[in-house]
């Protein structure tokens, strides 16, 4: 077995069950402003992924671990090169978590106003940035032997931007489908209205996506190679078509599950089309960073295999039940009754 | 000022502010879990309030302190990258195992604990917070075993441009990690019961809650008695391991220019660094030195001048710090010591001033870690990893110096503004007794 591609698949894994978790958390959070017309229905979306979203937010933590421990020269240059980047992505999240701690401990509104609007701020970079680096990934950064020839102004190319456009719309309805199915009342029912809405420029992003990615990179020659991959965009495109149809049928959970299949399969998508590369070079083939020439030794893949093959199942057993334990919706009595509550 | 110098000072300053966060969480953790056991085996109700109480200002404190750790996993690779590159294979691994069995648990578990108290029973609501402690202190373990390689490399080979890991369980059974896991848990155990007790002390004074408060005085006295002198004992060991390990830091710890045998303690001194000598040097105590290094009073200690120039450690900084965590080290001891004697017999509200004195020390707890992280830190110098590899090669080389200085002032500004609120908040809900800590949830409707 070549421990180099399970680990790529780890690695596509982590990301893309990131994406799935902190998506709708992101969503939301983006979306508690205009969904909360008072400030208990806008605790009441903060408490509806309270429980749940720093355990999501570890698996960003450990995607980036994981490329540490396995592709250590991906991690060193991806990490330097997207320097400015991932600074406004980590003020972001820094932001992001204190600010549902924060947020109710003091009752003004004026204190209250100034961490709802952190939090609709630190939601959105994030879901921006992410499908801003992701694009430029997918296309491939400019870097050669000398290093890297890029700049955040360059990160913003046309690509770059219907990429970061296409998470920010994804999570945006992955958040309104999750307020809609963990919420009741007069927020739930405009949390589902708001995801019809939003289905319509979400599909128009998705297509301009796929169509523009086959100018923008080089990711569909995998597919042309193994058309059997084909499978992993058509899901997407279906749960994302499935969303729409679930919807109409009245049934947000299923339409909630069929946006976690979207941006699994989207993700996985892009994932796919990079193999072997993690990072390709725009420029140079050569200097691609692929799962070979940036991947730590045998040995060491080896060893961090065997701590994922008996840890991630333990985690992946108490996750579910954490879900299953905080199921139900959240309520506006619940939260103003309880005195732990965000 | 260069990339080199300001990502040297981002990483110091990022990395402190993380670490006002950490050592309270490492310790409260554990001092709420024992109070919430309490409440499950007495069922006294008393206790599942001093959980709340003290559990709502844990997740205040906790909540910076996480947030301001990814910080720290990112930087490696953001300024960094050489030393990265250079040591991924073996230094990545840990991290990575951190957020596999640690992170994991400790975030979906502090959900459970702070959001469950009406959905899981009783006794799996106090396993919860059990298993947060548990978590925290087994991601001390692996980031301290992270750096206990930077201290003390073991377990790998120079081979393809890069140290390799060869031997895991050298990795994870290194004595230098081990040492450093222990004296710094329960150096954050002090931390803890000093917070506890000064904001006991405090609400003693004003004579408000005193049952809740002498309780929790009781509780925390005998933690932090317990936990000084462990950091006492696993410090002179860890300290004698870096004399064998790292003897140029261990020769600045102690202002030690020149290589002697049967080396005297010095109980005062101070060192000049520009003309390699003490300035002072009063009341020896011959041999204690070697005997604290070696467990022998004969045994020969390096000196500073016995290093070349360029792999020496800045004396000044490393030698005063490490003198002025130890005094702290033994203030602990004896405050710890007699709080649990006045506690014990029931007389601490007869000595108001110890209180106050309890009160204001709050902070030094707090100090003596930082104070034991720039004697770790500073003291390896110039080194990133010990006789291995320099900071200076480590830095990323793609770094421009405005986005350098552009980081380190976001840094500053944000968390100068979230440290400050969040020790407001602190403040404010450590003030207001266990009765009235439901600020927010009560008061919604009346919005």
């Amino acid at each position: 077995m070549d421990l180099h591609i399970v680990w790529f698949v780890l690695w596509g894994v982590l990301w893309a069950v990131y994406f799935m978790l902190d998506g709708f958390v992101l969503g939301a959070g983006m979306l508690h402003r205009v969904l909360g017309k008072s400030d208990l229905d806008r605790r009441v979306v903060i408490n509806s992924f309270g429980p749940v979203w720093d355990g999501n937010e570890v698996w960003l933590i450990t995607a980036g671990g994981a490329t540490f421990a396995a592709f250590p020269t991906t991690y060193a240059l991806m990490f330097s090169y997207l320097y400015t980047p991932l600074l406004l992505l980590l003020f972001a999240l820094i932001v992001r978590g204190v600010s549902f701690e924060f947020r109710s401990k003091e009752e003004g509104a004026t204190w209250r106003g100034c961490w709802d609007w952190a939090i609709v701020l630190s939601s959105f970079v994030p879901a921006l940035l992410f499908g801003v680096a992701f694009g430029n990934i997918f296309a491939g950064l400019p870097m050669d032997q000398a290093g890297y020839h890029g700049s955040l102004i360059a990160l913003l190319n046309p690509y770059g931007i219907v990429s970061g456009l296409l998470f920010v719309m994804l999570f945006l309805e992955h958040g309104a489908l999750y307020v809609a199915v963990k919420t009741t009342g007069d927020l739930s029912r405009r949390a589902e209205s708001l995801a019809r809405t939003l289905w319509v420029p979400l599909l128009v992003v998705a297509v301009a996506f796929l169509g523009y990615t086959n100018f923008a990179t080089k990711l569909y020659d995998n597919y042309l190679k193994a058309p059997v991959f084909l499978v992993v965009p058509l899901v997407a495109v279906a749960a994302l078509v499935g969303v729409r149809l679930l919807l109409g049928a009245g049934n947000t959970l299923a339409a909630f599950a069929s946006s976690c299949v979207a941006i699994l399969g989207v993700v996985g998508t892009g994932v796919i089309g990079l193999f072997p590369n993690l990072i390709p070079s725009s420029m140079d083939a050569l200097s691609s960073l692929t799962i070979y020439n940036s991947s730590s030794s045998e040995y060491t893949l080896q060893i961090m295999t065997g701590v994922a093959f008996t840890f991630v199942p333990v985690v992946i057993l108490y996750k579910i039940w954490v879900y299953r334990v905080f199921r139900g919706t959240v309520t506006a009595e619940a939260v103003a009754a309880d005195h732990e509550a965000y | 000022m260069d990339v080199l110098t300001l990502s040297r000072l981002q990483f110091a300053i990022t990395s402190m502010f993380h670490f006002i966060f950490v050592p309270l969480t490492l310790g409260l953790s554990v001092l709420v879990a024992m109070m919430e056991t309490r409440y499950v085996m007495t069922g006294n109700e008393m206790y599942k309030r001093m959980t709340k109480f003290w559990g709502k200002l844990f997740l205040i404190n906790f909540a910076l302190g996480v947030v301001t750790g990814i910080t720290m996993e990112f930087q490696f690779g953001m300024n960094w990258a050489e030393y990265s590159r250079y040591v991924g294979d073996i230094f990545g691994a840990p991290l990575a195992i951190e957020a596999t069995v640690a992170f994991f648990m400790e975030s979906v578990f502090i959900g459970v604990w702070a959001f469950g108290w009406d959905k899981v029973g009783k006794r799996f609501h106090a396993v919860s917070i059990w298993l947060v402690a548990l978590a925290t202190n087994l991601s001390g373990l692996w980031i301290l075993l992270a750096n206990g390689w930077m201290q003390h490399p073991v377990g790998y080979v120079l081979r393809n441009g890069r140290a390799e890991m060869v031997d895991f369980m050298a990795l994870i059974t290194n004595p230098f990690g081990l040492l450093k896991f222990g004296h710094q848990i329960v150096s954050g155990y002090t931390v803890a019961g000093f917070f506890v007790m000064g904001i006991s002390a405090y609400h003693l004074l004003k004579a408000r809650n005193r049952e809740f408060f002498k309780a929790s005085f009781g509780m925390a006295a005998v933690f932090a008695l317990a936990a000084s002198i462990m950091v006492g004992v696993i410090g002179d060991f860890h300290a004698a391991d870096v004399a064998k390990t790292q003897p140029a830091k261990f020769a600045a710890m102690e202002a030690v220019w020149n290589s002697c045998n049967n080396a005297p303690m010095h109980l005062i001194a101070f060192p000049d660094e520009k003309n390699e000598c003490n300035l002072v040097t009063a009341l020896p105590v011959p041999g204690l030195l070697s005997f604290l290094a070696f467990h022998d009073t004969n045994a020969q200690i390096r000196g500073i001048t016995s290093f070349p120039k360029d792999e020496r450690p800045p004396v000044l900084p490393v030698f005063l710090s490490f003198r002025l965590m130890v005094g702290l080290g033994t203030l602990f001891i004896l405050l710890s010591a007699a709080a649990l004697f006045l506690s014990k017999n029931g007389l601490l509200e007869k000595y108001p001033l110890f209180l106050k004195l309890l009160v204001l020390c709050i902070p030094l707890p707090y100090i003596a870690n930082q104070l034991g992280w720039i004697v770790s830190e500073v003291g390896r110098q110039p080194w990133i990893v010990y006789g291995i590899m320099k900071t200076s090669d480590a830095v990323s080389k793609s770094l421009e110096l405005s986005q350098v200085i552009g980081s380190l002032l976001g840094f500053t500004l944000l968390y100068g503004l979230l440290g400050f609120v969040d020790i407001y908040l602190l403040a404010k809900f450590a003030r207001k007794g266990p009765e009235e800590t439901h600020v927010g949830a009560s008061n919604a409707f009346r919005n």
